[in-house]
């Protein structure tokens, strides 16, 4: 500087226009120095990216430009027992986000046109935290055509480029519940059945059966998932397709349900509460199960609203329960052939043994009453107008831990083992029993009740199309199931019974619904069926009369359980009708169905004869 | 008026400096648009070049003493011409910079031939003060003088464009001396209001400063471009992934390939061995410029000189800086290398300014 400011000592005049560049050299050497420094910032700069962060850098790139799309592999379609399909899949569209991409402030507007609840959206991604935020998570299912569209128009890099779609398959249920029970529905995997072992192979977002048959059957249902790996750039736009690997579709399930039968009992449980199964007592094959009030699975094939799931779950009447293996009621009147046979096996009585009923009788102190005073009855006379006073002599006569016996010997207190999850064991009491649970001991009295089904004495509608069926076809029992089996099923359980003892017991119910009984209701011309009503209470009487419960809830249950034809049985069914008042309001849903399955054998074998006799006049036929 | 002596005065190292530069922007602009609507754009620049060289030509030989006489003049029409630009300028990306020249289909920028005008409205003004210190009163004048026409571009708005006069201006003051007091002062300010201020600042409230002072750009796109360009750089490596492999580039992750980052896509096709070798033909570039300047004969050929030297060290400070992060995205181009044809001609014309007073350095 020393230069200048000499020069700034002189006077104005004598500086006219000294017009060189000297005085700035200096600051021109600044400037490059500067200018060095520029560019050894820039190097830097560029050095750390594609030196240092080279690798990092890279897999964000390939990050950038593949795209793994999921090929969702469709679950097993659901048959019926002649393959009508139940369950179907279709085409549908599901929307994913990567949080890599994420900004906060598009939750709201993406939630809003999703017609998601922007709290459930931050809730759900905060549940998949523990994924890397790379992989994209599925947040809506089946899109509307709307919400299609929405994303469709969204997508691109710079609106929302977090969003993605996937083609899906999603499943199909019949529109009105048909089955819903049985079928069940499919579901997100919940953190609970991830740590199950059940579900050890899936992963969180994964779709699983949750409930029936879906649930039951999930890992054959379920198909494996296929995946392409594509090119894409900015805008999504695939340029390149690196793999494609095809899914592989679940398999089919072919049931033993049969659509006819089924509609039918659906039918006629319209507007009621309870349950119906059919059972071929030959194979444990199920032919029909019902339970009412039902539900649409189809509102679960996509995520489920909370609002209708509170209402699905709180609601009092359970709509979620099957009442067909989950209902425990006292078995009422339809307990009296499995009292029947206890009492002719041990040879405590024999069928000419008489009672006189004069509308009850007393029994340690205690008076039981009688629906009616009928009078002096034998066993057959007995059965068929269900009379309690006999029932009471006999049960008396067998003593509870003969009768809990014979009961676990026909199947009362176990599973049938369906197969269905979350069937119940309903309960057969004895003297072991009570004093294993109440530490008690068991009160002669107490088995009064039992003898007409009542007091601790429970079963569920499966079980009871199981144990008559079975005593029907001469004591032996198949496992009821859903699911074909090619082979022709063994028998689960076999009783030695005298068969003059079960005729005895088969001809009784025959007479309850062909002579005056109280099943009278069910009965059809031409086929001989026969059956068992009963009529039980749900609360002690006491308490029924105290006004304590709804008068509705107060009503006895109505049950039902009848087989046809008398020899060599090939359906029972069991109905169940919630506080109906009485046993025989539930003949005529048995008897429906029963007599659908008749109309329907009598059809296929109509249709059948031309067909036969065309073939036996045909010569390839011969040569066959 | 006295005419250069022979080719052989040309400045040709920084002739031919700057044409490998431009043919390695025309070999990356056809790279990063081979497959895209763009695809015939390499060729456009290359006319681009041609009429830059004509222009350069022009420049180059009318003697710069002659157009600092035509400062005035020259200064009214770019003011003239920005306001026109307001006028009837098209809109492009909610931003009115082009004026389209009647009865063709080219479209004008006249922020960039005001820069040219700014370098020369500098010397003149420096160069005519008679003393080693600018005073405040000059300081202020001047600065008003450019203040002008970059608020005028900055509300077009065209943020980065407008900040390029800024150097032009600074450089220029701090060369013909500032008084140490008011560098000091100046100096004082700004290291102790930017920080501060900066990091007083939520994040949110950054972004919606820089979305504030430059709207045109798209925020939300802003932040998705730093980083997909950050990843295209970082994808080239050391040795690149070779011309029209750039998956970055050609999957279209990078936006406007072939202007503002058309060095990120150099970088991510050439690696770092490239970028290295480009930015050392900038550096040489720059320095001959510099040389230039030192070697001008008077103080206004100096001041021309350190002004295009100064504009050019801006340019690759923002737009290169801007493609590793270091820099906001202000949507300035990349010189000689973006795409376009009023950039490729001012930035001919500036290298014509300095080749002209090269070749005016021994008149006496």
């Amino acid at each position: 500087m020393t230069p200048i400011e000499s020069e700034r000592q002189q006077p104005e005049t004598s500086r006219l226009f000294k017009d060189d560049t000297r005085f700035a050299l200096g600051r021109i050497a600044v400037f490059q120095y500067l200018s060095v420094g520029v560019f050894l910032l820039l190097i830097t700069g560029f050095w750390v990216l594609q030196v240092r962060d080279h690798e990092a850098n890279s897999e964000l790139a390939e990050r950038n430009r593949i795209k793994t799309v999921p090929l969702h592999a469709p679950r097993g379609k659901i048959l019926d027992r002649d393959g009508r399909v139940i369950v179907d899949n279709h085409q549908a569209f599901e929307v994913r986000l990567t949080r890599e991409n994420l900004k906060p402030e598009h939750i709201e507007p993406i939630a809003a046109g999703l017609h998601l609840d922007p709290d459930d959206l931050r809730a759900r991604l905060k549940r998949f935290k523990s994924r890397p935020n790379y992989i994209p998570i599925t947040i809506k299912q089946e899109l509307t055509p709307g919400e299609l569209s929405f994303v469709e128009s969204h997508r691109d890099a710079q609106t929302f480029p977090e969003l993605d779609l996937v083609q899906t398959q999603a499943r199909l249920y019949p529109r009105n519940g048909l089955a819903a029970h049985v079928i069940g529905y499919v579901g997100e995997v919940s953190e609970q059945e991830l740590n199950s072992s059940d579900f050890a192979k899936y992963s969180q977002g994964d779709i699983v059966g949750k409930f029936g048959l879906e649930r039951q059957y999930n890992d054959i249902l379920t198909g494996v998932d296929g995946q392409r790996r594509v090119v894409v750039d900015s805008v999504g736009r695939e340029r390149q397709v690196l793999e494609n690997l095809d899914p592989t579709p679940g398999n089919n399930l072919q049931l033993t349900l049969d659509l006819d039968l089924q509609a039918v009992a659906e039918l006629a449980m319209d507007g009621k509460r309870g349950a119906v199964v059919a059972l071929d007592p030959r194979t444990g094959e199920v032919l029909a199960m019902v339970s009412r009030p039902a539900f649409d699975p189809n509102a679960f094939a996509t995520r489920i609203r909370a609002s209708d799931w509170k209402e699905l779950t709180t609601d009092p009447y359970t709509p979620l329960m099957n009442r067909a293996i989950q209902a425990q009621f006292a078995p009422g009147s339809t307990f009296k052939p499995l009292v029947t046979m206890a009492a002719l096996e041990t040879g405590t009585i024999d069928p000419s043994f008489s009672v006189h009923c004069g509308g009850g009788a007393t029994f340690y102190g205690h008076f039981f009453r009688c629906d009616e005073k009928h009078g002096g009855l034998n066993l057959h006379g007995a059965i068929v107008h269900s009379c309690d006073t006999y029932f009471y002599t006999v049960g008396n006569k067998v003593g509870i831990d003969k009768l809990a016996e014979y009961a676990e010997m026909v199947g009362y207190g176990k599973k049938t083992g369906i197969d269905l999850p979350g069937e119940a064991e309903g309960l057969m009491p004895s003297s072991k029993w009570k004093l294993r649970t109440q530490r008690e001991k068991w009160y002669a009295g107490e088995t009064i009740s039992v003898a007409i089904g009542q007091g601790a004495v429970l079963q569920t509608p499966i079980q009871l199309a199981s144990i008559i069926g079975g005593l029907a076809i001469g004591g032996s029992w198949y496992k009821p199931h859903l699911v074909k089996s090619a082979a022709r099923p063994d028998p689960v359980r076999r009783a030695e019974f005298r068969s003059d003892d079960l005729t005895t017991v088969i001809s009784g119910m025959y007479g309850v619904v062909n002579e005056g009984g109280t099943g009278g209701s069910a009965a059809v011309p031409g086929l001989d069926i026969c059956g068992k009503t009963g009529t039980a209470q749900r609360v002690s009487l006491t308490l029924a009369k105290s006004g304590k419960v709804g008068a509705e809830l107060a009503k006895e249950n109505g049950w039902f359980v009848g087989f046809a034809p008398r020899d060599n049985p090939e359906i029972v069914v069991a109905a169940l009708w919630e506080n109906v008042g009485h046993g025989y309001a539930a003949a005529p849903i048995v008897r429906d169905v029963i007599k659908a399955y008749f109309d329907k054998k009598i059809r296929m074998t109509e249709s059948k004869p031309p067909s036969l006799a065309l073939m036996k006049t045909s010569p390839l036929a011969v040569a066959h | 008026m006295a005419r250069y002596r022979s080719f052989r005065d040309l400045d040709w190292p920084l002739l031919i400096i700057t044409l490998i530069i431009c043919a390695l922007g025309v070999l990356q602009i056809y790279s990063a648009t081979h497959d895209t609507k763009w695809h015939s754009a390499w060729w456009q620049q290359i006319v681009w070049i041609v009429v830059g060289l004509g222009l350069m030509w022009i420049v180059t030989s009318i003697d710069y003493h002659t157009l600092l006489g035509q400062v005035p003049i020259l200064y009214c029409i770019s003011i003239g011409t920005l306001l026109l630009t307001f006028a009837i300028g098209d809109v492009v990306f909610h931003s009115k910079r082009w004026i389209a020249v009647p009865g063709t289909r080219v479209q004008i920028q006249p922020s960039e031939f005001a820069k040219i005008v700014i370098i020369l409205l500098v010397a003149r003004y420096l160069s005519e003060l008679k003393s080693d210190e600018i005073s405040l009163r000059d300081l202020l004048k001047l600065g008003g003088l450019v203040g002008i026409p970059t608020v005028l571009v900055m509300s077009q708005p065209d943020f980065g464009t407008g900040a390029t006069y800024m150097p032009i201006l600074a450089g220029g003051i701090l060369l013909a001396g500032l008084r140490w007091r008011y560098l000091a002062v100046v100096a004082m300010v700004c290291a102790l209001a930017l920080p501060a201020g900066w990091y007083l600042l939520k994040d949110y409230q950054k972004a919606r400063l820089v979305t504030f002072v430059d709207p045109s750009q798209d925020p939300r796109g802003r932040g998705y471009q730093v980083i997909q360009s950050k990843i295209a750089v970082g994808h080239g490596g050391i040795w690149g992934r070779g011309v029209t492999q750039g998956t970055q580039t050609q999957l279209r992750f990078l936006p406007v390939p072939h202007t503002d980052f058309i060095f990120s896509t150099f970088a991510e096709e050439h690696g770092f061995v490239g970028v290295v070798v480009v930015l050392g033909l900038y550096f040489l570039l720059l320095m001959q410029v510099v040389q230039n300047a030192q070697a001008a004969p008077d103080r206004a050929g100096m001041y021309i000189c350190m002004g295009v030297a100064t504009l050019l060290l801006f340019h690759l400070l923002v737009n290169v800086g801007m493609d590793v992060g270091y820099m906001p995205v202000t949507g300035i181009p990349l010189p000689l290398m973006s795409y376009g044809g009023s950039s490729t001609f001012s930035i001919f014309m500036m290298l014509g300014l300095v080749i002209n007073v090269r070749l005016r350095r021994f008149v006496t």
